[in-house]
């Protein structure tokens, strides 16, 4: 249903929390996108939300299987059920939003697509949406993430996107960032920026949000159809934020409906104050109010509002900011914020490939060890999203699984 | 508007150099700025790093790094305005943040009041359109201190009325789209931009690719109040620092270099048709 003006308007902000902080130059842009997302968004003109669910469909692959994970369920006394997001095109939820952005520009005109990535996952939905679409596509993406995500980097350049390495800083996603304002501040009148989460400048975190409801709205149907009524419990990772607002969005409503963000714990929650360095991403945990990236949001920082350079075992989670609409509703106690940390995450992405014979994003395997690791009763029935699969990873996975004593590694020997 | 920077723009056109506080390290730089103004400076843009400087190119956010690895923080940033011994009106260009971090419930005042008694005169802050600039603004207007807005070529016409009756002290003029950057000749969009912004009477500072008398000449030729020079100067400062020349040396080029761009500035408002000026 088309939402009014006024409602439409508020979503400029979620209680003190969005806003747009960028350089004036993008200004004009930015509400050119504003008037799309209403026009082509929110009011389907021009078809505009039929072709995405029926491009979302025929070539992502919707709707994913909502799957009960037999030996989860047996382990944890409840039935948990898993969100399968690892099989939309791509093994990731980010096409969601990837191919309704790249297809937003296309109805706007845009010639032209950039994004930035950390993991490689957005960066690789948008790799594929923009060919799949037709479109010039150039991915930033920090240097240290492109040496971490070797796979993701040549699937981008595989389907035609340019990966634009980010030597600055850390060469993190937050560099990345930066450096993809800096592109569009230049480029701004031909190109579109495809954000990779609810981040970033009015309209982006709720337009992004839009784009993977249709997690939500299946998961909805599917635990009815399934298992006669709504969960207990929601559990998804956050680092932006994306795969999180997808499955919470039509979830928020109903009270009886448990919300836990998972964000990444790192090595330790503590933070090294004199380098600057938070040994994790948990900003909804740890961090505190703050303007980043066009958004005022929660974030990891110094007494300054220097931003830290932040730390996890997933590099999809490793940002020091978060959504302004999930930071909003923590500070509501809607939304329960929660972390485990790079251990833990390891054990859960071993759980899950031997348990259950999917291999995780490392991301998605913080939702999973929040079961492990927390002490709530969740309820009987329990839905995890499954973000993304861990083929990505894996390089990843064996380097830090050598690192340490996991009670369930397999034998590293032969990786040797 | 503050008396001193609206001074500034009273006698034929200002030249406003930009350097980022503490770069490469606290001392040089105070005499890197003091070379500023010896070189005719008539307001300078001291910037106060932030680690994500989203509108800068790669020349003011090396500066950025080097002066946030050299130990520059807010506080030692206002120590540093206090002991600069400069004379012109003293303009602190930063990212929100850093002064919504400082404030406390009252907003941004805590920022603007400290700012002020450390003898600062106004504000540029690249990532707060009108659209944020309340709380700022409402702070600025009642310590007497200028905020100045950025437009860009862009920005369209009914934004552009916003954003003159918004700003005080000057207007900056983005001369081109893209981040802060020396360039090699003057964009078109600059001549376009100061055309669409001749019947404002407000002073129109042209900043972004200006790195010759030459390019300065033909800015203000072409009806800018003011220039505004950054990358080409910190250009300087980053090759004294990798050569480890002297800091003496640096601060004699900085001076040359803007002696060149003020002449070239007051050269251009002698070509200036009467009915510009």
């Amino acid at each position: 249903m088309p939402e009014s003006n006024s409602k439409r308007r508020s979503e400029r902000k979620f209680g003190d929390y969005g806003g747009q902080y960028v350089p004036e130059a993008l200004m004009p842009a930015i509400e050119e996108l504003t008037d799309a997302y209403e026009r082509y968004v929110l009011d389907n003109e021009d078809g505009f939300m039929d072709e995405f669910r029926e491009r979302i469909r025929d070539f992502g692959g919707r709707p994913t299987p909502l799957q009960r994970a037999d030996n989860l369920s047996e382990r944890y006394g409840s039935d948990v059920y898993l969100k399968r997001e690892d099989l939309l095109h791509g093994g990731a939820h980010k096409l969601n939003n990837a191919l309704g952005q790249v297809l937003l520009a296309k109805y706007m005109g845009k010639e032209r697509i950039i994004a930035e990535t950390g993991a490689g996952q957005h960066g690789t939905a948008t790799a594929m949406a923009a060919a799949h679409l037709d479109m010039p596509c150039e991915i930033y993406m920090g240097r240290r993430d492109v040496n971490r995500q070797r796979p993701n980097v040549f699937r981008m350049r595989i389907n035609g996107a340019a990966v634009n390495p980010v030597d600055i800083g850390r060469g993190t996603l937050k560099e990345a960032i930066s450096e993809t304002m800096r592109d569009w501040a230049t480029t701004v009148e031909t190109t579109h920026y495809v954000i990779g989460s609810v981040v970033g400048p009015a309209p982006f975190p709720a337009m992004v949000r839009d784009f993977h409801r249709v997690i939500a709205e299946e998961t909805r149907r599917q635990a009815e159809e399934q298992y006669g009524r709504l969960p207990d419990a929601v559990v998804a990772c956050a680092g932006g934020g994306s795969n999180t607002m997808g499955i919470f969005s039509d979830f928020v409503g109903d009270e009886g409906v448990s919300l836990y963000a998972v964000e990444a714990g790192g090595s330790s929650l503590s933070v090294d104050e004199e380098r600057g360095v938070a040994p994790n991403s948990a900003s909804l945990s740890t961090g505190s109010e703050g303007v980043l990236h066009g958004a005022r949001t929660k974030l990891l920082q110094d007494g300054d509002g220097q931003i830290m350079e932040s730390h996890s075992v997933s590099s999809g989670l490793d940002y020091a900011g978060v959504g302004p609409e999930l930071a909003y509703l923590v500070d509501e106690g809607r939304v329960n914020a929660v972390n485990v940390d790079d251990d833990a995450a390891l054990e859960a992405f071993h759980r899950l490939s031997q348990d259950e014979g999917i291999i995780p994003a490392l991301e998605t395997a913080h939702a999973l060890a929040f079961l492990e690791e927390t002490d709530e009763d969740l309820g009987e029935f329990v839905v995890v999203n499954v973000s993304g699969r861990g083929d990505k990873d894996l390089e990843a996975a064996i380097e830090e699984t050598e690192k340490r004593d996991l009670p369930n590694a397999p034998d590293m020997g032969v990786f040797e | 508007m503050n008396a001193d920077i609206a001074a500034a723009f009273a006698d034929g056109p200002a030249f406003i150099p930009y350097l980022a506080a503490g770069d490469p390290n606290y001392e040089a730089s105070l005499e890197y700025v003091e070379a500023l103004e010896r070189g005719g400076a008539d307001i300078i843009e001291l910037g106060l790093p932030f680690s994500e400087p989203i509108a800068e190119g790669s020349t003011i956010q090396s500066a950025i790094v080097r002066s946030l690895a050299g130990g520059m923080t807010v506080g030692r940033y206002f120590e540093f305005v206090e002991e600069a011994d400069v004379d012109v009106p003293l303009v602190c260009m930063t990212y929100y943040n850093l002064i919504y971090q400082y404030g406390d419930e009252e907003g941004p005042a805590p920022f603007v009041r400290r700012a002020k008694e450390a003898g600062i005169d106004g504000f540029v802050v690249p990532d707060l359109p009108a659209e944020e600039a309340d709380p700022l603004r409402e702070a600025c207007t009642d310590h007497g201190l200028d905020l100045v807005f950025i437009v860009a070529p862009t920005t369209d016409d009914d934004r552009l009325e916003r954003l003159v009756s918004l700003s005080s002290g000057y207007l900056y003029v983005q001369a081109r789209l893209g981040v802060t950057g020396a360039r090699d000749d003057v964009s078109d969009q600059t001549t376009a931009s100061l055309d669409r912004l001749a019947g404002y009477d407000v002073p129109k500072a042209v900043g972004f690719g200006i790195k010759t008398g030459e390019h300065a000449e033909r800015v203000v030729a072409g009806g800018a109040d003011g220039i505004i020079v950054g990358s080409a100067l910190v250009d300087i400062v980053a090759e004294g620092h990798e050569s480890d020349a002297p800091v003496g040396e640096t601060a004699n080029r900085l001076e040359a270099l803007c002696r060149e761009l003020k002449e070239g500035a007051v050269a251009g408002s002698r070509a200036t048709t009467p009915e510009r000026t």
